[in-house]
């Protein structure tokens, strides 16, 4: 099939982009999109997020896991300005987002979903979907007051909108009340919400939670449409299928830090990551196989216990 | 019974002076509460700075009514810009309660003892609104058989439910706009707007500023409608009532709040005129007049009670917007 030959050929350039880089954690990719640096955010004792440095590489699909309470969904809220790291330095295309709030975030190119869905309810699908257009004339107050002045923008987006909904056969309840619609439904609302900012990278929590397998598959394969537009895709998902399936590269966090990093298959397979998904990093395991996780966390376990 | 006597009553007021006032305040507080979600429990504070901004500019500066005017919304964006500044980018009960506190500030500024001269303390400041008056282009009293204005009232009224129409007019087109969908999308979650990249401090300003201002007209309504500023008026008491109104009538819609503040104010003065023509006249006999009037919020408060039971929504609400929240 023709409409196959872009689509392989943009993963194709993802994987051999990410062929050379080493399988640790941090290691630096060859065309970084983000760049982030000492991480850290304490919640009183805890320290939920440690990241000494991290690289993702553009245009790429990469894959956040680890497990429950690893820091995955407050790391998501420190890169996108919902939340502010105690330490650390991050950008975005080599522009620093220290301090930057989140709107402008989003305005820059960063757009994220969240792990508990935020349609908004009350709006209509497409309402919610209009929502999402950047640089709207019609959302300043003056120009709002004069119909003709948004019209035609308005037009435009609602199109773009409809099109969009379409792809995420969404289309049939364009004017039903967000909140009329199941748990699966909204999470594709809040996705192709977040795309109609236009992001230059996506950031989905949990996508597929709550959706059911066939609507699964269609998931999948949008988010591989979006590397194929050549946006970059950095999602937490705990379905170790379906990351397999659709990343090009996996990072692991347990316990607010990197542990692992590398290609999903060679990830899964990776000790330290078994370890960290059975909860054996209250033993030594953990420290005796990782080298370079070895020198900085010498006790990961004792912020816990103390919280 | 003189029941003529309290149906006039209680019609004219419902499109009187006082319904006029609330009106317009709950119309702004429309914009606060129904369409953005913000607490603001000062509603009272916006028609006090416009009132006395006013009164003060005419009858202590030598200004004229309409230089008067422009000081009174210059005032209420003021006190907008003051109340935002600090709270806006906070929870949703850091407005409310600064909100709370500012308008009681206000009114114990204006009825101190210590700036009488310029606010005229508890007695507050009277006839500086001649200037409207002399606009009056009615030259006869009202007089419809159930509905009576004088002719002063009159132009008052007309020119407060064309202020009413004119800002609803204005809302509903907001409403219908980007802009409007904007501060709905804020009213039901803040972050998810944001992720959207869209400026939620920046919108629940101009939010509380338009309100503020809307407010500020029903401040003047009052001003002039009694010729008199006086710093009890805006009491706390004021702003509850204008909830009540507002939630009544349904808040988040275009004619939630008119409708809103005539029932409730004609009913407050339909209890209050008829329980006194019944005692007046020997009918209820347990009761003196001055209890009437606290019998009366006791009726109004179970009535309230009564409408949160079996129409939460409010009149024109919709309730299956309401039930969306529950999920
Ligand atoms: N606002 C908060 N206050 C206190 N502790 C918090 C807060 N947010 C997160 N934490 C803690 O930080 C740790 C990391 O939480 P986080 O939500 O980032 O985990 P996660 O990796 O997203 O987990 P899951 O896979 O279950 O979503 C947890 O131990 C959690 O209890
Ligand atoms: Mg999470």
């Amino acid at each position: 099939m023709p409409a196959d030959a872009p689509a392989t050929t943009r993963r194709d350039a993802a994987v051999a982009a990410l062929a050379e880089v080493a399988h640790e954690p941090g290691a630096p990719k060859p065309d970084a999109i983000v760049v982030a640096d000492g991480i850290v955010r304490r919640f009183g004792g805890l320290t939920a997020v440690d990241v000494a440095h991290i690289e993702i590489q553009r245009g790429a699909i990469t894959a956040l896991i680890g497990p429950n309470g690893a820091g995955k969904t407050t790391f998501f809220n420190l890169l996108t300005g919902f939340d502010q790291p105690n330490e650390g330095q991050w950008s975005l295309n080599a522009r620093s987002l220290k301090g930057v709030p989140p709107h402008k975030v989003a305005r820059r190119g960063m757009v994220r979903t969240f792990q508990l869905t935020k349609a908004l309810s009350k709006m209509t699908v497409l309402d919610n979907m209009r929502l999402g257009v950047s640089g709207q004339g019609g959302e300043k107050f003056w120009r709002a007051l004069f119909p003709f002045a948004w019209k035609s923008e308005e037009r435009r987006n609602t199109e773009r909108a409809q099109e969009l909904l379409a792809r995420f056969k969404l289309d049939a309840k364009q004017q039903d009340f967000a909140g009329e619609m199941s748990g699966g439904q909204r999470k594709l609302l809040e996705m192709a919400r977040a795309l109609m900012v236009e992001p230059e990278m996506v950031m989905l929590d949990e996508p597929m939670a709550g959706v059911n397998p066939a609507l699964t598959q269609s998931l999948l394969g949008h988010i591989k449409d979006l590397r194929e537009q050549g946006m970059t895709v950095l999602f937490v998902e705990h379905d170790m299928d379906m990351v397999r399936d659709i990343s090009d590269w996996v990072i692991v966090m347990a316990q607010g830090q990197v542990i692992a990093e590398g290609p999903p298959d060679s990830v899964m397979s990776d000790q330290r990551v078994i370890d960290a998904y059975l909860g054996a990093h209250h033993d030594q395991a953990l420290t005796d196989t990782g080298e370079a996780f070895t020198d900085d966390a010498p006790s990961p376990a004792a912020p816990e216990e103390s919280a | 019974m003189d029941f003529n006597g309290i149906i006039t009553q209680t019609l004219t007021q419902a499109i009187g002076v006082s319904a006029v006032i609330y009106c317009l305040a709950a119309v702004g507080l429309n914009v606060h509460f129904g369409y953005t979600g913000l607490l603001n429990f000062g509603q009272a504070g916006f028609l006090a700075v416009a009132a006395y901004g006013l009164a003060v500019s005419v009858s202590r500066m030598g200004l004229s009514l309409w230089v008067g005017v422009l000081v009174g919304i210059l005032a209420a964006i003021l006190l907008a810009l003051l109340l935002g500044v600090p709270t806006l980018r906070l929870r949703a009960d850091y407005l409310a309660i600064v909100t709370i506190a500012a308008a009681e500030i206000i009114r114990l500024i204006v009825r101190s003892v210590t700036f009488r001269e310029y606010f005229g303390g508890s007695d507050g400041i009277t006839r500086f609104a001649d200037e409207f008056y002399a606009l009056n282009p009615f030259s006869s009293p009202l007089d419809l058989g159930v509905i009576k204005f004088s002719q002063n009232d009159l132009w008052v009224v007309t020119v407060g439910w064309t202020l009413i129409a004119l800002t609803s007019l204005m809302i509903w087109s907001l409403m219908r706009s980007p802009w409007g969908r904007v501060l709905k999308g804020i009213r039901e979650d803040e972050d998810a707007v944001r992720s959207l990249g869209k400026n939620v401090y920046s919108y629940k300003m101009q939010a509380l500023v338009l309100g503020g201002v809307i407010g500020a007209l029903g401040g003047f309504m009052a001003a002039i409608a009694f010729q008199s500023v006086q710093p009890d008026t805006y009491s706390t008491e004021f702003t509850f009532f204008v909830y009540t109104m507002l939630i009544l009538g349904g808040a988040a819609r275009i004619f939630g709040p008119i409708l809103g503040a005539a029932i409730f104010w004609a009913l407050l003065v339909f209890v209050g005129e008829f329980l006194n023509e019944a005692v007046n006249k020997g009918v209820i006999t347990f009761l003196s007049n001055t209890q009437v009037g606290q019998i009366r919020f006791m009726l109004v408060g179970l009535g309230l009670m009564s409408l949160m039971i079996f129409r939460p929504q409010g009149i024109l609400g919709d309730r299956k917007e309401l039930a969306l929240d529950a999920r």
